[in-house]
């Protein structure tokens, strides 16, 4: 098997990767940064966030109140230490992509312009018209072209985590074009695999995103942190799922039941703002989870529109203009008229709430460091945790860079100190026994299981039983389900059984990630006997602070269910409150 | 899965000689490109006439004859069409190679494209006045 | 809703068992507003797992699933099938290697933009702690367009001269070139043009216009390179007129 030595390996290369890359190869030319990626750089899934990242700049903000509505915006599961360093650094990250060339939209004066977002009391989202995430992913991808130390490996499949001596050494890989196993040898490991929207059907997220790095850590015996916690963005396409910006509402529009009325009103959000007159944290800018909550309600009420893709509030941006959709909104107007055929300026826009990002993730601390030595993790598939029960909308983007750079310095500081060990006997046995592992796919027949028939049942599982309304009952079921699933998975069969580019094999390797997945979810879900943030129980609606203000901490059994533990929340200064956003509270 | 490294990148042959007939857009490029050698061959013909022209009144009435005959005004005809067409493709790509800003917007394409009408028809006129037509 | 019976005709390429590619016709029944690559999905789910192609996002904005739909380069995530009354013939990217299926081998697109230097050489070094560069939306919009590359590799696949002339920088890496040269906070134009001016650079564009007509972001490459070449030759006259200049 080929050997690739290097010093860091980073296994994904969207914006954390990148921005961990980066950050590696100007501190120190010398180490050698192997990047893999299961796709191209520029194809990663950063590329589709739209609205913005948040980061205090303006004077009459500070970093208090970004912190106040990061904390409150996620029901205080936060952990305030590592808030108080996001907030700290989000300005000077997002300064450093406007160094690195990142086209920002721009005030007349030429100084950075910042939008409303949900949920935050104050305008603090810089953006690049409505494509943020696909300038950041092109600025990092191709500021990182002139690092000669950075090597990347472009369609490089990550299935296992080298780990001997309780460290991780390193990973194998299977090059798709060619059909190869590699092993991947470093004396540290960053993972910034993305999230696992996937395991759901109606998501915003693209069909890369399958939670491979979770599973990665997940496996080599690092717990997977606040997994219950799904977030539903509020303004999806009901025909694709596709996302409509939160900016959306940031820069004015209305969401509409069939009535016509602002309905969020009548959900502890009002009262009703003047129309073309957003008012920060209140009516259409509360945070994602009660306004996706608040249309769950409206439609068991039937207020909702019908559409051929089911029920769907209706999006109101007529008012705003077309002039301004078209400089600040550009890409929804492209997208609703190509996939809905309802061009915004003339009628407003049938959506609905859609699994868009996941809370939960790779256990790390403030370093970004994992419970694994040498193992660190950054962006969405890690959970440090800023996001607590409920991220608010324009934090992701800033949280991947901020704790991707964060990752890069503490994996630097592992090899400064020497703790790096290393076993080459003991993990070439490791890469062998993972590529057996991808052989004994290929060599099993007659298992009769699909790939496509399990994802299936596991999408749907998730969607009846984990969406934004969740019971001890339903999600026992789930849990029942996706165990038998994960059995069933052992059983299927590849059709294609050549090497060169075997999307069959990858899409079996990305279905066993994701019901890895998909277990930690159901699993911590239904032990969590609470509501908070995005995790709502109709069987036990309120807060519990005195049980559950603690993480939930999945721990991979084999093919056992996860065990689950607990761990502290770290409050340092912002007692658990009420979250209000009914706008009397400035 | 096998051992060995079969990969085995396959490069389709493309038609070197009439490789514009594959799409609509190719066939006006090339009809755009070829309109090109009438204009060579008329400024030809005008280097022609002026030579004409130095050899005496004679020779010049010859090549003047010569312009009435059928094949002539055929050509001329052709060459007035192709000159047109490469004209009018030629200012339709304008607004392409030299946008204009003014503050923060763009000229829009057809003020660009529009000038170099404007433009032409100013020189055709005073083409027209030179040789007396007014 | 509506369904409808749609027939691919899908080139197909496996190296391990094909010697050349070969069309196979899948049949199967799509709902109306569905786009190709929900068509391919549809067939990959439930006829034909061996299919590859490449995809993510469903929202033209990640650049995988370019390839020739009816001859023509598209993204298989924004070509309607209610824009495609027959046979739908789904090839890939044309004037790039088929590394299997509809899956093309992209690293001579990744070589040439990484030797444009696609990236910030600042015309005055600056530390963060002094703030952003000032930069008016005026400033902005002067280059805002040629950011807007997916890098979907539709321009190379209808490009005439890259289909001859693989040599070529093509497209979308000069566009990305020129996208930095007019950046207000760029001072690396100088070091750009090395490849950009060059034979392979610009100068083997012939404005065919191709790459724009097909580009699904209307970045219109074309105008990038034409004024790559206007602003080339006026640097060549420059250096040749004034060379008092260049000192």
């Amino acid at each position: 098997m080929e050997t690739i030595t290097s010093d860091i390996a980073i296994i994904g290369a969207g914006g954390a990767g990148l921005r961990a890359a980066i950050a590696i190869a100007q501190a120190d030319p010398g180490l050698r940064i192997a990047l893999i990626s299961k796709v191209y750089p520029m194809r990663s899934h950063t590329c589709a966030a739209e609205g913005g990242a948040a980061g205090v700049i303006k004077s009459d903000d500070s970093l208090e109140q970004h912190f106040n509505d990061t904390v409150g915006g996620g029901d205080w599961l936060c952990d305030q230490d590592a808030v108080d360093i996001l907030v700290q650094e989000a300005p000077k990250e997002l300064l450093q992509l406007e160094h690195w060339g990142c086209p920002w939209s721009r005030e007349t004066d030429g100084s950075v312009a910042v939008r409303p977002f949900g949920g935050m009391k104050k305008q603090r989202t810089w953006f690049a018209a409505d494509k943020t995430g696909f300038h950041i992913l092109h600025t990092l991808f191709q500021t990182s072209l002139q690092f000669p130390s950075i090597t990347r490996y472009d369609e490089f499949y990550a299935t296992e985590l080298l780990v001997d001596d309780g460290c991780c050494q390193g990973l194998t890989a299977i090059e798709m074009r060619s059909g190869q196993i590699r092993q991947f040898r470093a004396r540290a490991v960053i993972v910034a695999g993305g999230g696992a929207g996937r395991m759901f059907p109606f998501t915003t997220n693209g069909a890369i995103k399958t939670g491979d790095g979770m599973a990665l850590a997940y496996r080599a015996g690092v717990p997977l942190k606040d997994m219950e916690f799904v977030q539903y963005h509020p303004t999806g396409l009901p025909s694709t799922g596709t996302l409509l910006t939160e900016a959306c509402r940031g820069e004015g529009g209305v969401l509409l039941n069939k009535q016509g009325r602002r309905f969020l009103q009548d959900y502890g959000m009002g009262p009703e703002t003047p129309l073309g007159k957003p008012v920060l944290k209140t009516m259409e800018l509360g945070p994602r989870d009660r306004l996706s909550q608040a249309f769950w309600h409206e439609q068991k009420k039937g207020n909702m529109v019908a559409t051929e893709w089911g029920d769907a509030m209706l999006l109101d941006m007529r008012h705003l203009g077309e002039k301004k959709i078209n400089e600040r909104l550009p890409l929804v107007r492209d997208m609703s008229i190509s996939y809905m055929g309802v061009d915004p300026v003339r009628d407003p826009v049938p959506v609905r709430p859609v699994v868009h990002y996941m809370m939960g993730g790779i256990h790390t601390d403030i370093r970004a460091a994992t419970p694994l030595a040498g193992l660190y993790a950054a962006g969405e598939c890690a959970c440090v945790s800023i996001n607590g029960a409920n991220r608010l909308g324009s934090n992701s983007l800033t949280e991947l860079l901020v704790f991707g750079r964060r990752a890069a310095l503490s994996a630097m500081e592992y090899l400064a100190s020497g703790s790096a060990r290393g076993n080459a006997q003991a993990i070439d046995a490791r890469a062998e026994s993972a590529r057996g592992q991808v052989r004994a796919l290929f060599q099993r027949s007659g298992g009769g299981e699909s790939i496509a028939g399990l994802r299936k049942a596991m999408m749907h599982t998730l969607e009846q039983h984990a969406g934004i309304y969740r019971s001890g009952e339903g999600l026992t079921e789930a849990c029942a389900t996706l165990a038998t699933l994960r059995r069933r998975y052992a059983n299927i069969e590849l059709h294609d059984k050549t090497n060169v580019y075997n999307t069959d094999l990858l899409q079996a390797l990305e279905l066993g990630s994701m019901l890895d997945c998909a277990e930690a979810v159901a699993v911590s879900a239904l032990e969590r006997r609470e509501s908070r943030g995005a995790h709502q129980r109709l069987d036990c609606p309120e807060r519990d602070d005195a049980r559950f203000l603690k993480h939930s901490l999945a721990h991979y059994q084999g093919e056992a269910a996860p065990r689950i533990s607990y761990g502290e929340v770290v409050i340092t200064k912002s007692q658990p409150g009420v979250r209000d956003y009914s706008g009397g509270h400035a | 899965m096998a051992e060995q490294v079969t990969r085995k990148p396959y490069l389709r042959e493309l038609p070197r000689t009439l490789w514009f007939l594959r799409h609509p857009r190719y066939v006006r490029y090339m009809a755009r490109e070829f309109s090109c050698f009438f204009i060579g061959a008329y400024t030809l013909m005008l280097v022609l006439g002026l030579k004409r022209l130095a050899e005496g009144p004679e020779a010049y009435a010859g090549f003047l004859e010569a312009l009435a005959s059928p094949g002539a005004i055929v050509f001329h005809l052709f060459a007035l069409a192709f000159s047109a067409y490469h004209s009018i493709t030629w200012f339709r790509l304008t607004p392409k190679a030299m946008p204009v800003q003014l503050g923060e917007n763009f000229l829009p394409d057809g003020v660009i494209a529009g000038a170099h009408y404007a433009g032409w028809a100013l020189v055709s006129l005073v083409v027209l006045w030179l040789a007396g037509a007014f | 809703m509506s369904e409808r019976r749609v027939e691919l005709d899908v080139l197909r390429y496996n190296p391990e068992t094909d010697r050349t590619p070969h069309f196979q016709r899948y049949s199967v029944t799509c709902r109306e507003e569905w786009v190709v690559l929900d068509a391919l999905n549809h067939v990959k789910e439930t006829v034909d797992p061996t299919l590859a192609y490449r995809w993510s996002c469903h929202m033209a904005v990640c650049g995988s699933c370019g390839m020739m739909i009816n001859g023509e380069p598209k993204l298989a995530c924004k070509s309607f099938l209610r824009d495609y009354p027959g046979v739908i013939r789904v090839e890939p990217l044309a004037h790039f290697p088929v590394e299997r299926d509809l899956v093309t081998v992209i690293d001579d697109f990744i070589a040439k933009l990484t030797r444009v230097k696609p990236y910030l050489i600042p015309k005055e070094a600056k530390p963060i702690e002094a703030g952003e560069y000032r930069q008016t939306p005026a400033q902005l919009k002067r280059y805002k367009q040629f950011t807007l590359c997916i890098n979907c590799m539709l321009c190379y696949a209808a490009c005439p001269e890259y289909g001859m002339i693989p040599k070529f920088m093509g497209p979308a890496a000069i566009s990305l070139a020129h996208r930095w040269n007019q950046d207000s906070r760029d001072g690396g134009r100088a070091e750009r043009q090395e490849e950009i001016a060059a034979t392979e650079g610009v100068w083997e564009c012939s404005f065919t216009g191709a790459c724009s007509e097909v580009c699904p972001e209307h970045v219109d490459p074309a105008a990038a390179l034409q004024r790559v070449k206007i602003k080339s030759t006026i640097d060549w006259y420059l250096a040749h007129t004034m060379p008092w200049l260049n000192k």
